[in-house]
Formats: structure tokens, sequence, C-alpha cells
């Protein structure tokens, strides 16, 4: 993975003394609130409902055992215990004291981590395919391009100040495991027909209020030229994305405003009259940052191991959760395995301290020292023997971590909601646990199959309720909470924003209703055909109709 | 009548304005406002940013229930998470 240059170190930990010096002037009160805050926004610090709440960025989801640990003492020192994977592959902590930041941001400093652009209306985090370096179906290792970027836009004082937030995803492959079209910029590598790498470059997806796919802004940039070509669509984002109403202010109301064949014009237009030179990635540099990803020094193995057969054998739990919760891998002999934080009952995305310390041994028993964060809110260990796996899933089941569940009806995504979030409308945790547990069943959820239920406290969609199979949106109606049902939503390759069958349920009534919405799916599939398939060809009346059966 | 809550500027935890004008990190302890006292309380508190972050007042009724809308949200604020790892044991 990627390790920190003096620039790096010099720049956290600047960034540090800095921001300790602001908290110091607040709390003496020579800063008033209107004046910190949107200081301690840039360095990663929200006020939630009960406390302060720190977002530390995880880029691109990489992390390894000493990052682990390092938020496992977080958790233990500053904040309850835990800590908050999210949907954008980083961690929330939320209970840490402000005169506590500084010593968190050292803490984190020390093992290459800070919480810089994780708010505030600049480039934040950028995300990535979570099997980056292990999928068989890769063009590109898509991590040193999302490192390239992520050094560029760090403090990049043209876009520091932008209209609004701005989220950028990169995927190696067709096959989009990053929700990639629902970032204000998505890219995709694609080789042309002589081999050279470029992108495919998608602007305008978000979610929120007015959701949108993103669109195609160009089939082809070359990899030379991708800074000159962002800082080109970046441009006119800046000029022209709104800033006199916040709800109006995303790239995705631009890009529909415009019309994507205008905005396109505008980008094209701005980019041909940019200095391309001076934007043009230094000669050797993508190799230079690609050597950091180089893959971890695999054993020869055959693809098929003895141990892990009589494993399968022996062990219907471990065979189990072999069916869910191991991706296939590139090399022959290991696999992909994810760690899940979605335990029967559990709240989606929370790791204990001690959770995060041991997935940093198993990675590095298992793993090359290396896991990922990934959207789905899962953790993953992304190269492990498949003779080891039946060792790795003893471990992880002792710890509560090997529900097997990944991609299931059980690995419900859900943002933190109105139980800690100040913008919520509604409570979104306590309907994802009803839920599981009405879906616990492993046979049921082996008999569905592939299917995205996805959970949000409010509008803002966090828990990207848009773009799940099943997604359950959190209103408010004059202090009690409803949920609305949204069907045919995807953020894969075949993305699309779901629809609101009617209206909204009492918190109670969700976890039934999306039961019944399952077994209709069972009754009306045909062989093969997956949830999302099923409600592509039928439509969403039978489901509506199952939705709102009394029982 | 309004009570008047804000969150503490060190660690961000819920105060409540109580009867003896000190702040409670206990709701049941937070003073009933009349209209004229209320705007004046909050506008001290307002005053008062080396302590304080985002004061406001809620409205409530006689029994001290929160109205409506802001309801569940005051009533999470009060109780902490209804859910979770920080939920308090009782």
């Amino acid at each position: 993975m990627y390790r920190y240059d003096e620039f790096d170190a010099r720049l956290v930990r600047e960034r540090i003394a800095q921001f300790r010096d602001q908290i110091e002037r607040r709390l003496d009160n020579r800063l008033t609130e209107d004046q910190f805050k949107p200081l301690r926004l840039m360095n990663g610090v929200y006020l939630q409902l009960h406390a302060y709440m720190l977002r530390v960025a995880i880029p691109y989801g990489e992390l390894n055992a000493k990052q682990l640990r390092a938020l496992a003492h977080i958790a233990r020192t500053y904040d309850k215990g835990y800590g908050h994977f999210t949907t954008r592959s980083n961690i929330q902590f939320n209970w840490p004291a402000l005169v506590d930041v500084p010593a968190i941001l050292e803490a984190l400093a020390e093992v290459e981590m800070h919480a810089i652009q994780t708010s505030g209306n600049c480039i934040r985090n950028v995300t990535t395919d979570p099997y980056a370096g292990v999928a068989a179906d890769e063009v590109e290792d898509p991590r040193p391009w999302a490192e390239l970027i992520r050094q560029w836009s760090t403090f990049h004082p043209e876009f520091s100040f932008l209209p609004r937030k701005f989220k950028i995803a990169v995927i190696g492959a067709a096959k989009d495991r990053a929700a990639m079209r629902t970032h204000d910029v998505g890219l995709q590598a694609v080789r042309d027909l002589n081999g050279s790498l470029g992108f495919r470059l998608f602007a305008g997806g978000g979610q929120g209020r007015t959701p949108y796919i993103g669109q195609e802004v160009s089939p082809f940039v070359p990899a030379a030229s991708l800074f000159a070509y962002l800082t080109a669509l970046l441009r006119v984002y800046n000029r022209h994305g709104r800033r006199d109403n916040i709800h109006k202010a995303r790239i995705k109301i631009l890009v529909a405003s415009l019309g994507i064949e205008k905005f396109r014009e505008e980008v094209e237009a701005e980019f041909d009259a940019l200095p391309k030179a001076s934007l043009d990635l230094p000669q050797g540099e993508a190799e230079r940052i690609g050597a950091y990803f180089a893959p971890p020094p695999f054993a020869t193995l055959s693809k098929n191991s003895d141990a892990f057969d009589t494993a399968l054998f022996r062990d219907p739990d471990f065979a189990h959760w072999t069916h869910s919760n191991l991706k296939p891998h590139k090399q022959p002999g290991y696999s992909a395995v994810v760690v899940s934080l979605k335990p029967v009952g559990g709240v989606p995305g929370d790791a204990t301290a001690s959770q995060l310390d041991l997935v940093a041994d198993l990675a590095e028993r298992f793993s090359f020292g290396q896991a990922r964060a990934a959207y789905d809110q899962n953790l993953i260990l992304p190269h492990v023997r498949l003779d080891e796996a039946p060792g790795l899933f003893r471990a992880l089941a002792e710890a509560g971590l090997a529900t097997a569940n990944s991609g299931l009806a059980g690995d419900i995504i859900s943002c933190p909601g109105l139980d800690y979030c100040s913008l919520a409308n509604a409570r979104s945790i306590p309907v994802a646990q009803a839920l599981s547990e009405r879906l616990s069943d492993p046979d049921f959820q082996k008999r569905v199959g592939p299917v995205r239920i996805n959970i949000s406290g409010c509008i803002n969609a966090c828990g990207h309720h848009h773009v799940a199979h099943i997604g359950v949106l959190g209103v408010d109606k004059q202090g009690e909470e409803f949920y609305q049902i949204t069907l045919g939503g995807s953020a894969d390759e075949t993305a699309s924003i779901g629809t609101i069958v009617g209206k909204g349920l009492a918190g109670d009534a969700v976890a039934p209703a999306i039961e019944r919405a399952l077994n209709r799916y069972l009754d009306l599939r045909s062989d093969g055909e997956a949830f999302i398939d099923t409600l592509r060809r039928v439509g969403n009346e039978p489901f509506k109709e199952a939705i709102y059966a009394v029982a | 009548m309004k009570i008047l809550t804000a969150n503490r500027l060190t660690d961000g935890a819920v105060l409540w304005l109580g009867e003896d004008a000190a702040w409670s990190r206990d709701f049941e302890s937070a003073a009933l406002l009349d209209a004229a006292t209320a705007d004046g309380a909050l506008a001290a508190a307002q005053d008062d940013p080396g302590l304080l972050v985002a004061p406001y007042l809620v409205e409530v009724d006689a029994d001290v229930s929160v109205e409506k809308r802001e309801r569940l949200r005051e009533a999470i604020r009060a109780a902490g998470p209804s859910a979770g790892h920080s939920r308090k044991r009782t």
C-alpha cells in the first residue's frame, strides 16, 4: 500500500499543529463558534446530537494492521469502545471530546492517517472497488489512480471552496463494485485498441433529495491527461455550480440543468484552453505510485486446496460461510474474505476496539497485513490462502465477525440515523436491527440470494436507499417516524434509482413488509433470476401488493 | 412554555438550563421558561460561547413534554441513542 513520503508526513503534522491552535483559541473564546465551525469541519469534526463526531479518511478503503490497531486504540481511549464504518469507506467516532481531538489526530498521523477533507466543500475521500488488485476482471488496478487523485486534490487551492462537496470514485473493471455512478465524478479504467490506458469519465451522479445516475462525459480520457481533464471539469463546476441554494449546489444539478451535451461542451472547451503540459502527470509518476500497490509475495499454489475441501465437507457452517463471504481471487489458491460487520441484530458498520485489534492480527496472519473497508460497511481481508480459510473462519466466528451474509438480505447498509445524526428525521439502526433479526434464517437468505437492502434516516441518503434493490427512507410526520419503501434501485454497472412504492410504514411494519416482498420474489422468479432481475421483469406492482398486504 | 438546551463546548455533551440558572446534563432538571424569560435566557446563552455551542429553545407543554416535530429528536438527545453500542443499559 502507499506509504507517506516526507511531504505527506509534513503536511499532516502541520495541519495538526494548526488545528490544535485553532481548538485552543476556540476553548478560550478567542474564536467564536461561527468562526470555528468551518475550521473544525475542514478537519473532520462535526457536532452531532450527543457529542462531537470525528470522521477519519480511509483513502480508497485501504488499511494495514498498524492502522487498524490505531483505530482500536482511539475507539478504546477516546470513544466508547467502537467505531462506525460508513458508506464512503471512512470510519466515524461518535463520542470524542473536542479537547481530545489533537491527541487523536496525532495517533492517526503516527500510522499515516488523518481526517482532512472528510467534510466541507472540497474533494472528499476517493473511493474504489474493494476488490482492486484481487478481481480477475480488472483492466487496471484503480488504487494508484485513486492515490494520485488524493495527492492532487489534497489542499488543492483552487478546489478547496467548491459550491458543494465533491466525491470521486475510480474503478478498474466494467463491473462496478464501488457505486461509481452515484458519485460527482466516476472514473472507469479502460484500454483503447492500442492497449493504452484511459478513463471513461462520468459526472453528475449523486443521491440526496434529487438523486441522479452519473452520465458519460467522455468515453476515453487518456491517462496522461486525466488531471487536466479533471481540472477542466472542476473549473466548469466551480464557475457555474450554484452557490445560492445548498440543495442545488452539487454538480448533479448543474449537469442536469445544462444537459450532458452542453456540460460536455463546456468541459471540452475549458480542457482545450488549459496549459496541459503543466497539468499532465510527470513521466514515470504513475509507475512510481503504482509500485506501492505491487501484488504481495503470493505463494504458487494449485487452484484447489485439500484442506479447504475437507473443511467444506466436515463443517457445514464453514461451507455456508464460504458461499457468501469468500470472493474470487485472480491468484490461484487465494480468496478475498468478507469480514461481516452485519451480525444478526447488530449495528451495520460498527466494529468494537477488540474486533479491530483482532482483524489487525488476522490481517497479519492471513492476508499480508492488509485489510480494506468496503462501501457496504464490511471489512475485507483481500489475500487469504484457501488452505487457511478454515482457521480464519474459526477466529472470525469467535469474535462475531463471520456472519454468512455478504451480499445477502442480512447485509443491510444503514446510516447512523436519528440515534446520532443531527440531520436525520428518523432512526435507522433499530429498523436495520429488526430487519436483520426478521431475515436472520440463513437458509432463507441463501434461498433469496443476492439482494441489496439499504436504510437512510433522511433524504440526504447516506444509507444509499435510492440505489438499493429495496430501499428504506425514514421520514418524520409530526414527531412520529414513518418509513417509505423504494424498489428497483441499483448501484452497479446497471445503476438505477429506486421508486417509492407508496405511503410510509410504521417502524415495526418495515421488516414484515420486506419479508413479504422477498417471499413474493421467491414465488415469481424464473430459474437463476436474482431479485433485481425479477423486479425489473415484472415491475413493482406485485411487490407493492406484498408490501401493503395485511399480514 | 420553553426549555433551553445546548451542547457543551469541550465535549459536545447535551445540556439544559436548570432552575438555578446552572446548566445541567439532566433533562429532568430543565427549567420551564415562559415567553418573557426564554428569549433573555437564550440571548445570555449565546453570549457565553466559551461554554456552549448552538443553544436553542424547545417548545414544551405544561408537563414538559416536547411538542410534535422535535419530540423524538429531543427524547433521543435526553436519553442517548436508543440502539447500538453506546445505548444506556438500564
